[in-house]
């Protein structure tokens, strides 16, 4: 079964646990900057919003990658960026809809969110469950039950 | 490793900014922060300097886990001499600034001098580089936040700066980092402007790492997140309810001092709460409690975001307003509500947005305004003095009003920006400022809580909770409970909590995690990512010498045993109700116990043996 991450943004303090894990996992140091999710503060609203790649089915960055760099991992999902094939033209971080794939300078090549080989570390890291890994097919399911439940307590 | 084992030297009269390695020596005997800082600040300055004047210095420094994912990991201190008390200051901050500078790889920057126009400092890793600040010159904590973003065009800078008060002499003045967390207290901020230094903006990508053992780092503070997400304080009190949790807790027991501490119990305390500020008030149906929030790496959050009722008197004419921003803390609550017999939240709220968006601490702003209306209450104070303010007990548009004044530095708030200490004396009642060294005291009434009497009366920066914070054993049980009115055994606890607390600020972590760390789940975590071998023992030791460095400067500065006392209403005006009725703090009881245990003189001057002991010199 293919598992997505789910974010519960009301849950969110902007801590940024997630982007340390992230970015140890990814560069072996603390370091926000090159984390590959990202958490946003809307200040006037008092909210935190992390974000990260949705891993599109059809993958607008894999698909534009002109020397096929980005690949489809099947046991999870995740579109990867072969480090050693990636050119660091940048074309798929102009392509991506959401942002969420970009340039990473100290090492000259894009990176983007794999999932942790189906293991995600901002998942586990995350203080107040923010940060969920779910059955792919099955990710609006605690919002259902939520609306669900209200016909039972009206 | 986690040091960076670099430091920046910025000296504003010269214009010029140098790296030069952190002095490793001095960083295995005081870690870090806040002990390492005040031994470069007591190595660098004459503790007699004039702490507004150029021979002071400003040092903001982290350290050593600031920045790691170590949980509460982001703190970071400004220390100095401080220009309220004249004693050594330390003012620790959360937030985001502390890591980011880590991140650009520095432990700490040095301010010295004073630049002849107003600059400020721009950090881009390596780069550093100072800046003219005219422009920014005036305007306040949000305005010159939002400006340096926009000019830099950089959303993810993170900036420290100083509002209007500092600028206009408010001796309390904060410096705000990040909107809305601040070093806050002792005045730092004052510092900062008499440098004509407005603001440092930092922006850090090189990252956090070269840990000693980076499976153990995880490991273990993997360990003590979940003892923090377990512990019924840091899991749940505290993200609940922030610190606020504390408002009805110490009203109940007696001891929150009210409308300047001639009362030790608020009827008004349930109205300004915790609880309160989750409840959907009846005006508009939302609470002011809009969410909680974490500063960098914290799992307790314990962070308030608040919203004000658009038609409150305060704001319903500024929507600049109407938006979510920092919210109270019990501290905060205290002064500018329970000190000031005010119980209307939202305009305590209102305050407190003041108090960041100009820099001011709001702990010292509050209790000078509770001194200026008892000073009113009595006559000693007129509405000609005041400029017509009508400074009443209770009356929220009063205090308001005073917040707006003292924030930007007019009329009598100039006067209330000196603190309640200079505000008494000129009107010929020392005796109603309720002051430690110069410095207001916090939210909890020392003759409800003895050890805090204790604790203010020690406390290197002037009176201050955060320096230990023994309500943690006397009210909460942690780690053990003692008995609030007795006096037996305190100054044993006073220092314990004095040197722990000490080596937790000067680790980078924040001292709320002590709720459920002791230095033995801390020490691991230390030991995993720096070099040197660190355990609960050496971590104690560290924390006294760092508290005896500090003490030696004040001692240096001119402060002797007759500092190290109380306002005289605690010391002669009995509790009124309460629980603690009838009681005065007996600080007499506590206090050569406490200089013996210390091994000081009976003039509370630490003997050659114990300079010895810790390696300060024979």
């Amino acid at each position: 079964m293919l598992k997505s991450l789910h974010i519960e943004a009301e849950k969110c303090t902007g801590c940024l646990q997630c982007e340390l894990a992230c970015s140890y996992r990814g560069e072996g140091v603390f370091n926000p900057a090159k984390s590959r999710i990202r958490v946003f503060t809307f200040h006037d609203e008092g909210r935190f919003a992390p974000y990260t790649c949705t891993q599109c089915a059809e993958a607008w960055c894999l698909h534009v990658c002109p020397v096929e760099a980005i690949i489809d991992n099947p046991a999870t999902g995740a579109k990867e960026v072969v480090a050693g094939r990636c050119v660091g033209c940048k074309v798929c971080t102009i392509a991506c809809p959401f942002g969420t794939i970009n340039y990473n300078q100290d090492r000259k090549i894009v990176h983007k969110c794999d999932m942790c080989g189906g293991d995600p570390e901002c998942v586990k890291s995350c203080p107040t469950g923010a940060i969920l890994f779910l059955d792919a097919d099955q990710t609006g399911l605690s919002r259902m039950r939520k609306y669900a439940g209200q016909q039972i307590h009206s | 490793m986690a040091w960076t084992e670099k430091i920046l030297r910025v000296n504003l009269t010269q214009g010029t900014v140098t790296p030069e390695p952190l002095n490793m020596d001095w960083a295995m005997q005081y870690l870090g922060q806040r002990g390492l800082a005040s031994k470069y600040l007591a190595a660098e300055i004459d503790p007699k300097c004039d702490p507004l004047s150029a021979d002071n210095k400003l040092i903001m420094t982290t350290g050593p886990l600031t920045g790691t994912s170590a949980s509460t990991a982001g703190r970071y201190s400004v220390v100095t001499k401080g220009p309220l008390t004249g004693a050594i200051a330390c003012s620790n901050s959360g937030g985001f600034l502390g890591a980011e500078l880590k991140n650009a790889g520095w432990d700490m920057i040095i301010f010295e001098g004073r630049a002849k126009s107003p600059v400020y400092l721009y950090v881009e890793n390596e780069t550093a580089e100072i800046r003219p600040a005219d422009a920014l010159w005036g305007r306040t904590v949000w305005e010159t936040d939002a400006m340096l973003h926009r000019k830099h065009q950089d959303p993810l800078l993170r900036i420290a700066t100083i509002g209007r008060a500092a600028e206009k002499g408010c001796l309390y003045a904060a410096i705000v980092n990040d909107l809305h967390r601040a070093a806050g207290r002792s005045g730092v901020g004052a510092v900062m402007a008499s440098k004509n230094l407005k603001a440092v903006a930092v922006r850090g990508t090189r990252g956090v790492g070269n840990l000693k053992d980076p499976a153990r780092f995880l490991q273990s503070t993997a360990a003590a997140k979940k003892l923090l997400a377990e512990s019924g304080v840091t899991g749940k009190g505290l993200p609940t309810f922030g610190t606020q949790v504390l408002m009805n807790v110490i009203n109940e027991v007696g001891a929150l001092p009210t409308r300047n501490g001639s009362a030790v119990q608020f009827d008004g305390a349930r109205d300004i709460s915790g609880e309160a500020m989750r409840e959907p008030r009846k005006t508009d149906h939302r609470p002011n409690l809009t969410t909680n929030a974490g500063c960098f790496a914290c799992t307790i959050a314990c962070g308030r975001i608040s919203t004000v009722d658009r038609g409150h008197f305060t704001i319903s004419n500024k929507p600049e307003y109407w938006g979510a921003s920092g919210g109270l803390e019990y501290e905060a609550a205290w002064a500018l509500g329970t000190d000031t017999g005010v119980s209307d939240l939202d305009a305590l709220t209102y305050a407190n947005f003041l108090c960041n968006e100009d820099g001011m601490d709001p702990i010292s702003f509050g209790a000078t305004v509770a001194a200026a209306m008892e000073l009113y209450q009595i006559g000693a104070l007129t509405k000609t003095d005041t400029g017509g303010l009508e400074l009443n007990f209770g009356s929220a548009e009063a205090l308001v009003r005073a917040a707006e004044l003292t924030a930007k530095g007019e009329g009598f708030g100039l006067e209330l920006g000196l603190g309640s200490k200079r505000l008494c004396a000129k009107y010929g009642h020392p005796e109603f400022s309720m002051t430690v060294k110069g410095q207001e005291f916090p939210a909890y009434d020392p003759r409800g809580i003895q050890g805090m009497g204790l604790t203010y009366a020690t406390s290197n920066r002037g009176a201050c909770h955060l320096r230990s914070y023994t309500v943690s054993s006397e009210i909460l049980g942690l780690p053990v409970k003692t008995d609030p009115l007795a006096t037996e055994g305190k100054a044993e606890l006073v220092k314990t909590f004095q040197d722990v607390t000490a080596a937790v600020d000067s680790i980078g972590l924040c001292v709320f995690s002590t709720f459920a760390w002791s230095l033995a789940d801390i020490a691991p975590q230390l030991d995993a990512a720096c070099k040197g071998e660190w355990n609960a023992a050496r971590l104690l030791e560290a924390g006294e010498r760092i508290w005896n460095l500090e003490r030696e400067f004040n001692n240096a500065a001119g402060f002797t045993k007759k500092d190290d006392t109380l306002p005289e209403r605690m010391l002669k005006e009995p509790a009124g109700t309460g629980p603690a009725k009838g009681k005065v703090n007996n600080l007499a009881a506590m206090l050569p116990e406490y200089y013996k245990l210390r091994g000081w003189t009976e003039e509370g001057v630490p003997t050659a043996a114990t300079r010895r002991r810790l390696g300060l010199g024979a």
